[in-house]
Parts: C-alpha cells; structure tokens; sequence
C-alpha cells in the first residue's frame, strides 16, 4: 500500500469516525445527565442539516447554519420539555420506546416539510470537484472543515465540562442525581440543557457533513445505530471513550475495503458491536464496576 | 308488508343497477411506485406522470366510455411492501393491472403473484429477468440491461477503452447491471479489472474510490445505480483527483442526479432514451411529437423537468389504454392485445411487442449522452 493510498484511507476513515463520535457524543450526553438514551439523536443531525439548508436560501451560508443550529437547540428542548419532564422515573423500556417514537415523529414531520428528495449545503469552500492535497492524499476541502469543526466541538465540549459552571453541574448530575439536587442545582434545567447541547452538536455535525452525504428526510436512524454502535464501543457515559471510539469504527471501516470487498463493510461495523457487546458490554474503555451499578 | 317488499326489490334492483353502471364506468388500474425512499427519483415522475395521464384521460370521458381509477401505493423501493401491496392490489381492489414497480428488486419480487394472480404487470424496471424468461402477464417499458450494456461497450470500444472498474448498487437493478456487464464484456475484448458493491444509501465512498484509483491500469469506471449514491460516486472519483472517463447506467437519467453531483457530473456518458433531448430530435424522429408534447405538458403542470423513469410511467399508462381501446375490458383480450401490439411511440422507444418479446425495444432504443453544462446532450465523438 502506497503512502498515497494509506492517507486516503486514513482521511476517509477519520472523516466518517468523527461524525459517528460526534452522535455517540451526543448520546452520551444526554445519557450522563439522564440515564436515558436518546434514539432521537440522529434525526437532530438530519434536522440540523435540512433547516439550513431552506434557510441558506434567505441567509448567508454561515448565518443560515447558525440560525439552524439554534432552532435545533429549541426543538431539542421543546422534546425534552413536552416528552420527557413529566415522566416520573421511568424505566429503561419506556424510554427507549418513547424516544423511538419521538425519532419516528420527527422523521414522518421532515417528510412532510422537504419532500423525499435529497439535498445538500453548498460546499463551503469550491464546489463538488475541488480537491485539496494533503498527506499524499486528495480530498474536497469540505472533509478538511468537517475534521475541524468536530475537532471544535469536541474540545469546547471537554473545555465547557471542566472549566464553565454549567458544565460542572452537569457532570454533577451525571454523577449523583439526588447529591446535586440536595446541593441546590436544578436537575430539571441541566436535563434540558443536555438535550439542548446533543441537539446543537447534532445539528452543526449535520450542517458540516451535508455537502458531502447528502441530506434526506430518513439519514438518522442509519445515523443514530452508528452512534450508539460507538458509544457503546467506548463505553456509555464517556465522551472523550467515544471519540476514540467513533475514530476507531471509523477507521476499520475505511481500511476494510482494502481487503475485503466493498459489500461487507456495513457487516463489519455490526459485527464489531456485537463482538463488544458479547466479551466487553461496558465498553474498550468503560470501567466494569461503574457499569455494573449502573441500570442500563 | 307488501310496501316494504317492493322498497327492498326496488332497492337491490337499483343497487344491481348501480353496480353494473359502476363496472362500465370505471377500470380500475393499480400502481406501485417507489414514490419516497432511496428510488424516489424514480417512482415520484412516474406518480406524477400516471396522475396527470389519468386526469387527462378521464377529463376526455376515458377510454371507450370507461374511466380509469388509479389506485397508487407507494413502496419506497421496498420489496417487501410491494409484495404486501400486490397481494393487496389483486385480491382485494380487484385491480384490472398494475403499473410499476420503479424498481427491478421490487418487480421480480411480485413477478409470480402477478402470474398467478392472472393480473396484467406493466412493469417501469429495467432487468432482463422481468421479462426473461417470459412470464404471460408480465410486460416492461424500459429498456433492455443487455441493450444498455452494448451501447456502452460498443462507445468503449470505439474510444479503444479495454480495462474498466465495475461499481455497482446493491439493488436488483445493479445486480442486474452487474451481471449483464459481465456477461458481454468478452464479446467486446473488455476486461473488468474490479467490481465492487457499494450500499444502496452510501453516504461517502471515498475509501474505495481510493483503492480503484491506486490502480493506475484502469481506464474507465462503469457505474451501475439508480439512487443518489451514485453522484456520491462521481464526486468522491472526481475529488480524489481522478479523470478517467465514467460511464453510467440509463439509471442516470434524471436531471436530479446531474444537479446532485454538480461539476462532477460534467462529461458523464450513458446510453438513455431520447426523451432527455426532445428538443434537439429533428422534427421527421417518430419520437419527436409524443416527446415533445410529453414533456411540455409534464414540466408545466409540475415545474420540474422530465425524467426517463416519468417517461416508463407514460408508456406503460399508454400501452394499458392503447390495448383496452382495442380489445375492450376483457383481460385475457386485453393482454393479448399489449402481446401483439407493433409500431407502437412511446418515450422509450419504439415498442413491438411479440410473445418471446414483452419488453419491445430493441438497440435503436437507447442513444449515447453526455452532461455538458449541467445539461443532457447528444454524445458526439
């Protein structure tokens, strides 16, 4: 394998990898300051994309993108605020299912508004044939921007969770509900702002990668079963776990056409969940103890 | 009591007359159409173009006197709904035919319900196995794999191109495609130096563009595919810096895909049906009238621009109302007259249907295109 070939791969294996993480990130999140997950989380990334791009028709591109990623924040909360508060502990089941149901809504919704065809952002920077060369290996630029933007985000994310005041009551939450609220944090507000905060992250991912994958009303489930692959990968409840993690799948995939043909690699992906979850259900990272106390 | 026994005689002979009134009024024609999903850029024209036949027929008192009832369901390309909706489309709206399936996974699924449920299929898939073997109810208005396949390949040879890369879908129709590519390729001189499967909702196949275009023998790329995916695939070859030639499938024909790709899809060459260059045909083509008035009405009643996979819906609709036109409202009659039906224009082609033959088109069918500034055009060497 040349050097050339080996950056190609690499770049589209971290490329996909950081988009994965970026939902397992997301599912992390909400999973650290609620115990529930949240199947809904691919459609916020199908959302993010689809409102920007009827906005870029009124608004400059990264104006649009913006505004967009602000409205996916409120629908997070509007979901958090209508489906969620008002349940009283509920199991594991029932939250799995209601959030299914709340992805299924949203996707039916999309379809009504956009259609069923595809579209995209326009490429932020040249158009579908511009290549930039980079470790060997040629690429659109667009791949440049969704590596640096999830970069971004991930670092903000870690930044806001150690070092803002908002971000330590969320890990608060996460770590012991009833010790934070006793410690007079509102739970009530750090679960919507957790729904808010995978909402955006979604939505921006979703803006980002929209040139390259397209947009269409039904991309989130493929997305959300990718996502949870990789933060269950990690282990559920670290972020930092499903990046590694994201970059990880990521990779295999890219490098697996190499020697296997093109049609398993999906197969792969699967298998490679199933494998974690036979031998390590808490995750490459996860720690076995912590995940035994935890309900899900 | 005499009373209300002549109300009930009065009301089941007006019942029995209302009933048989409804029968020489109404054909009910089913149809099933990939109208979202990953083929909707097949199965919505040809909803479309199906509505807007049916409206203007009707509007003119139908055929014979008789309506058309259209009855669509749409499958989203999903083979087991299309079986689900067949069963439900012979057996309880006792349809008189049915047009679709988009797409050819679908269609050779419901191939033997139709069969045996002695129900006209007017299929708008384009695998050779729909109609090979041939099967007594079942017809189709694309054209034919194998004549696709040898346009391409003579365009090769003639551009002395030898040594391609095969990417296919993981559909029906690309696996179809696959196999017919295989098949003539020796009758060419042509060698397939790869062939690779790629998922029909591929998002980004820049891993494998890579590893064809590490292989610096290659000369050509053919692919095979009717969803979006595959503008994925000329953007991704075109990004990763490489200008081989790229050849496509008459799956292309829509102009959704050439938006979609953009700049890539500039010099993309792939044999379709006249109907994308109607307004360049000269006016003695026996085509030109029925293309021209096809997409005029098409593009004004819904703004957006026709389709090849429209233009199946059209020829299936039409060839229906042609053969009910001359053999009335009796099935058996009716499917022999789409049988023996010759000379007949419609978008694809000109179609002659024969017992050994349900498809009717042959080579002259498909012609050469190219995209030159985001338009269809004629491929000129």
């Amino acid at each position: 394998m040349t050097l050339e070939l080996f950056s190609q791969y690499l770049l589209a294996g971290i490329t996909y990898g950081i988009i994965y993480a970026i939902v397992g990130i997301g599912f992390n999140i909400i999973y650290n300051t609620t115990g529930i997950i949240n199947f809904a989380q691919g459609e916020f990334v199908m959302l993010g994309g689809m409102t920007a791009i009827s906005l870029s028709q009124w608004l400059p591109l990264p104006l649009a993108i913006g505004v967009a990623v602000l409205i996916v924040m409120l629908i997070g909360a509007l979901v958090e605020i209508l489906f969620i508060r008002w349940l009283d502990r509920p199991s594991v089941l029932r939250m799995i299912i209601i959030t299914i149901g709340i992805s299924i809504l949203i996707r039916e919704a999309a379809l009504h508004i956009w259609g069923e065809g595809v579209r995209s952002l326009p490429y932020f920077v040249g158009n579908e044939i511009t290549t930039v060369q980079i470790l060997g290996a040629r690429v659109s630029p667009q791949v440049l921007w969704v590596i640096g933007v999830c970069a971004v985000m991930v670092l903000g994310l870690s930044l806001f969770f150690r070092y803002t005041l908002q971000g330590k009551k969320m890990q608060a939450c996460a770590a012991n509900r009833m010790a934070a609220t006793l410690c007079g944090i509102s739970t009530r507000n750090m679960v919507t702002l957790s729904f808010m905060l995978s909402a955006g992250i979604g939505a921006l991912a979703g803006c980002v990668m929209s040139p390259i994958t397209y947009t269409q009303y039904d991309i989130g489930t493929g997305l959300a079963i990718k996502g949870f692959t990789v933060a269950i990968l990690g282990g559920l409840g670290s972020s930092m776990a499903a990046v590694a993690a994201g970059l990880l799948l990521g990779l295999i995939e890219s490098f697996s056409v190499s020697v296997v043909p093109l049609a398993f690699q999906d197969a792969i992906s699967i298998s490679l969940l199933l494998a974690i979850l036979f031998f390590r259900p808490h995750g490459l990272f996860g720690n076995k103890d912590a995940a035994d106390l935890k309900e899900f | 009591m005499k009373r209300s026994f002549a109300a009930v005689i009065l009301f089941a002979a007006s019942l029995t007359l209302s009933v048989s009134m409804a029968a020489a009024e109404t054909i009910k024609v089913g149809a099933i159409l990939a109208v979202t999903g990953p083929a909707s850029f097949l199965g919505a024209p040809e909803a479309r173009t199906l509505e807007m036949l049916a409206e203007e027929l009707n509007a003119k008192g139908g055929v014979n006197g008789n309506k058309i009832e259209l009855v669509i369901k749409d499958s989203g390309g999903n083979p087991e709904k299309a079986i689900s909706f067949a069963k439900q489309l012979i057996e309880e709206e006792k349809v008189f035919a049915i047009i679709g399936p988009s797409t050819s996974g679908e269609t050779l699924k419901i191939k033997q319900i139709c069969e045996d449920g002695k129900t006209i299929l007017l299929s708008c898939a384009a695998a050779e196995q729909i109609v090979e073997p041939v099967a007594k109810y079942v017809f189709k208005t694309p054209q034919k794999d194998s004549h696709v396949v040898h346009a391409i390949f003579e365009n090769m040879k003639a551009a002395k191109i030898s040594k391609v890369a095969v990417l296919v879908s993981n559909t029906g129709f690309g696996q179809a495609g696959k196999g017919q590519l295989e098949k003539q390729a020796p009758e060419y001189g042509i060698q397939i130096l790869a062939t690779e499967v790629y998922d029909s909702k591929a998002t980004d196949l820049s891993a494998i563009v890579a590893k064809l275009a590490a292989n610096k023998e290659i000369q050509a790329v053919i692919n095979w595919s009717v969803e979006p995916a595959q503008a994925i695939v000329l953007k991704n070859i075109r990004q990763a810096g490489w200008n081989v030639p790229i050849y496509q499938s008459h799956g292309f024909g829509n102009i959704k895909y050439v938006q979609a790709a953009g700049a890539a899809a500039e010099g993309v060459i792939f044999p379709a049906g006249r109907l994308l260059i109607a307004d360049k045909l000269s006016d003695k083509h026996p085509q030109k009238a029925v293309l021209t008035s096809y997409t005029k009405n098409y593009e004004t009643k819904f703004k957006e621009e026709v389709s090849t996979f429209g233009g199946h819906g059209y020829d299936a609709f039409k060839i229906l109302c042609r053969a009910i036109e001359q053999a009335g409202t009796n099935r058996e009659k009716v499917r022999d007259a789409i049988e023996n039906l010759k000379g007949f224009v419609g978008t694809a082609g000109v179609f002659n249907f024969s017992p050994t033959d349900h498809n009717g088109l042959g080579f002259d069918s498909v012609t050469m295109l190219t995209v030159k500034a985001g338009d269809f055009v004629e491929y000129k060497k």
